[in-house]
């Protein structure tokens, strides 16, 4: 079939949508709304376009970013913007519809924001809101706009024109349009994507692969995953586009388990592909051919590194192997092999569409473009968000995230997962980019971007890193798979009450030992969250060594709770709440707990609303 | 008594396994880079991989059997003993982590009085916990089943095991 016929037929469709003369609703699908009760409001929104004899459409969409607001649900009216509402239940949905297209009052105070023709009254634009302003959406540039189970959604959004383009420039030129765009990898090495399709392109060998690179395994990370559930069709279209350039005509995606909805995504948007001529022998005439499989993993964090990736997809374990040879040389069943990260691919589709020029106009001289990050932990406002890179960390925190939540003090933000490190809040001017934050400790890393409060402990997380890192690795070589066990015991130690001073220097040589000396980037940046705490917060490991104690109420032996006799007001909440009856006291006078029988569980102090639990 | 690292299908379930088998057998190849998806297939058919289906899959992918235990104990998703009816997921991510997820977990454990890979003695739950779900926007958050629940905290997570267990006794009468 002809592309321009595809286009075509496509745009009308989406015009047609635009145009809809009943009422549109989209809903926010992916599995954060669908853990937040999406699937709820779906069937109510369903029900009350029924009771109201109205004829609507519903359309899933992937999830906008504003994670916090799930289940998000938002509302046009023929010719009119589309207005957002959060936080929504089944009941509140239907109230909304109802007093909307029924009654013609959109519930300002319900509404989170509107998009399109505007302005309307006591509602901001999305662009507008505090969160979205300083965003920038390449990669995501669809996500939460189109159904990703609509191939022709993405078609009439601009989708393949990039593929278009570069079928008709010789693959060098493609390689070219790569490099000079400045794109790097977005698994969180930073490595310049247009060189690595260069070392694979100018590889010896008839048989070469291209490999995406899903295996989102940093926990508090989940980018990968909302693109794959909300654009699909952007990840497969630059894995086409890398596969011109480098020459290959045969693709893996490897995939977490633990992602059954971007899975079911993914097999859909492959089916449609083949429909419409962009997959198999001979795509769209241009006598390119490619075939893609996907490869779902088994729960192994080592397997997002590349060579212990392609180990597991030939059926092994997944152990990684010592370079050089470097996988573009020898790589799956030793054939030149590219792996790029999921994200990556979705910015090598707009690239191509939109020319290297327009990309690299984004970010910073080094670090081109932008990043998506997961924002969460303790943050107001958790969501999905795409940055210019150089963007100052400070701007992510206090203005996209809102800042800390419920009025505590922000300690920390930790970048990079297992592999990166905790910055500290006196560092927050810092610019987000590659450079800066491997200077600062830390790394880019995937994405992944944890905030930290006054009730988080630093000594706890190297601890909860480690026995992550310790658990996961493949045990092939002696300073990661002995290393990461003795930096956790010393750890355990530290947090049971039972460090010494000179643990702390142990500590500190056995991470230099453990980075210098592993195989792979899993054991070479496994002590990273080790040596930004012991960089930025010794003091807190000293208060847990000399003076036994976790100011921030979290290991255990090293801190008790007291009920404040001045503040607590008997009313007995507390009481109630402990499952073993260590808080005493009679009605409406004050209470006290019981040390010896008190297992620190902190049900008391999340129950007491008057603040009256402290933790000493 | 300590148990044994793998165990077998019970006699009565045998049928079972050769009809899985009949199918994987048409599904798949037994070409050695199958072996994941095999171990995948077969896990999701019975809820773990008994030790016939191992010793069976190196037969078909004429793989030793040490190297098809050695892949399957090398992954975290394929378990050895058989599961309850309820598999209850608590993620340990980061951001369920200084959220509150590991006081979730002790409370789960205390009260079905088991922990991590174990199962219920009524057999109505396994609990497991998981590196991360990528939904760390709503944490802390746990999986029942194939179910996500987000912003969770003692109580909520109290009430829905406490509801499985209702529905469930209910169905006995």
């Amino acid at each position: 079939m002809d592309f321009t016929l595809i286009k075509e037929r496509a745009e009308k469709n989406w015009k047609a949508l635009e145009n809809l003369r009943q009422p549109l609703i989209q809903i926010g699908m992916g599995t954060c709304g669908k853990a937040a009760g999406a699937d709820e409001v779906y069937a109510a929104a369903k029900q009350t376009l029924k009771q109201m004899n109205l004829l609507g459409r519903i359309l899933q969409v992937g999830c906008i970013g504003t994670c916090y607001l799930e289940p998000i649900m938002a509302v046009r009216k023929p010719g009119g913007p589309f207005i957002y509402y959060g936080n929504l239940t089944a009941k509140r949905a239907e109230d909304i519809l109802l007093s909307y297209l029924r009654d013609g009052d959109p519930k300002p105070e319900w509404a989170v924001c509107f998009t399109g023709e505007g302005p309307v009254d006591g509602i901001p634009r999305f662009e507008d809101l505090p969160m979205i302003k300083p965003q920038v959406r390449i990669a995501l540039r669809n996500c939460g706009i189109i159904d990703p189970e609509n191939i022709e959604h993405y078609i009439a959004r601009g989708g393949y024109s990039g593929l278009m383009r570069a079928l008709q420039m010789n693959p060098e030129e493609v390689v070219q349009e790569i490099k000079d765009s400045g794109l790097r990898g977005r698994g969180g090495a930073g490595f310049p994507t247009g060189m690595k399709w260069e070392f694979a392109r100018k590889a010896p060998g008839q048989t070469k692969y291209i490999i995406c690179n899903a295996d989102e395994g940093d926990p508090g990370a989940f980018m990968d995953r909302s693109l794959l559930e909300g654009d699909p069709h952007s990840v497969l279209e630059g894995m086409l586009i890398g596969a011109y350039a480098i020459g290959c005509n045969e693709g893996y995606i490897y995939i977490r388990a633990e992602y059954p909805l971007a899975i079911k995504r993914l097999e859909t948007a492959l089916k449609q592909m083949r429909e419409y001529g962009l997959l198999g022998r001979n795509i769209l005439g241009s006598g390119f051919g490619f075939e893609i499989h996907i490869k779902e993993g088994a729960g192994a964090f080592v397997c997002g590194e590349e060579t212990a990736l392609m180990a597991s997809i030939a059926g092994g374990r997944g152990m990684p192997l010592s370079r050089p040879p470097f996988p573009a040389n020898k790589g799956l069943w030793g054939n030149p092999t590219n792996i790029n990260n999921v994200e990556t691919l979705g910015n090598v589709s707009a690239i191509l569409a939109q020319g290297a020029k327009w990309f690299a106009g984004f970010g910073t001289e080094k670090s081109k473009g932008t990043k998506t990050f997961a924002l969460a932990g303790k943050v107001e406002r958790t969501g999905l968000i795409e940055v210019p890179m150089g963007i100052r960390l400070k701007e992510i925190i206090h203005e996209i995230g809102g800042g800390v939540a419920k009025g505590k003090k922000v300690k920390a933000v930790q970048t990079g997962g297992p592999s990166g490190g905790c910055i500290p809040a006196d560092l927050f001017d810092l610019p987000v980019d590659y450079e800066s934050l491997t200077a600062a400790g830390s790394i880019m890393g995937s994405g992944g971007m944890v905030v930290m409060d006054e009730e988080t402990c630093m000594v706890d997380i190297p601890r909860y890193f480690l026995s992550f890192t310790a658990d996961e690795s493949c045990g092939k070589c002696i300073p990661c798979r002995l290393g990461t066990r003795q930096m956790l015991d010393i750890l355990n130690d530290i947090c049971g009450g039972k460090g010494t001073i000179e643990d702390l220097e142990i500590l500190k040589d056995v991470s230099e030992t453990v980075q210098k000396g592993s195989l792979c980037g899993l054991g070479q940046t496994a002590p990273n969250p080790v040596q930004t705490t012991l960089r930025y917060f010794h003091s807190e490991y000293e208060a847990h060594i000399l003076g036994k104690k976790c100011e921030a109420g979290v290991c255990k032996p090293l801190f008790h709770y007291e009920i404040d006799p001045e503040t607590c007001n008997g009313c007995g909440v507390c009481s109630k709440k402990c499952s073993v009856g260590a808080v005493t006291g009679e009605k409406k006078k004050s209470h006290s707990i019981e040390p010896d029988r008190c297992t620190k569980c902190g049900a008391c102090y999340e129950a007491c609303k008057f603040h009256a639990v402290h933790i000493c | 008594m300590e148990q044994a690292i793998y165990q077998e299908l019970p006699a009565e379930r045998m049928e079972e396994i050769e009809g899985l088998f009949a199918e994987i057998r048409k599904e798949f190849k037994g070409r050695a880079d199958e072996l994941i998806p095999m171990l995948q297939r077969v896990q999701r058919a019975l809820g773990f991989l008994p030790e016939q289906a191992l010793l069976e899959i190196a037969r078909l992918t004429r793989l030793s059997a040490a190297r098809v235990f050695g892949t399957a104990t090398f992954y975290a998703q394929f378990r050895f003993q058989p599961v309850g009816k309820n598999i209850i997921r608590v993620c340990r991510g980061t951001a369920c982590h200084v959220k509150g997820s590991n006081r979730i977990l002790e409370t789960i454990e205390e009260h079905l009085q088991v922990t991590p890979g174990q199962i219920t003695p009524d057999g109505l739950f396994t609990i497991e916990t998981v590196a991360c779900f990528g939904s760390c926007a709503l944490a802390p958050i746990m999986v029942v089943n194939d179910s996500v629940y987000g912003s969770l905290n003692r109580s909520r997570a109290l009430k829905l095991l406490d509801e499985i267990r209702v529905r469930e006794e209910g169905l006995f009468k």
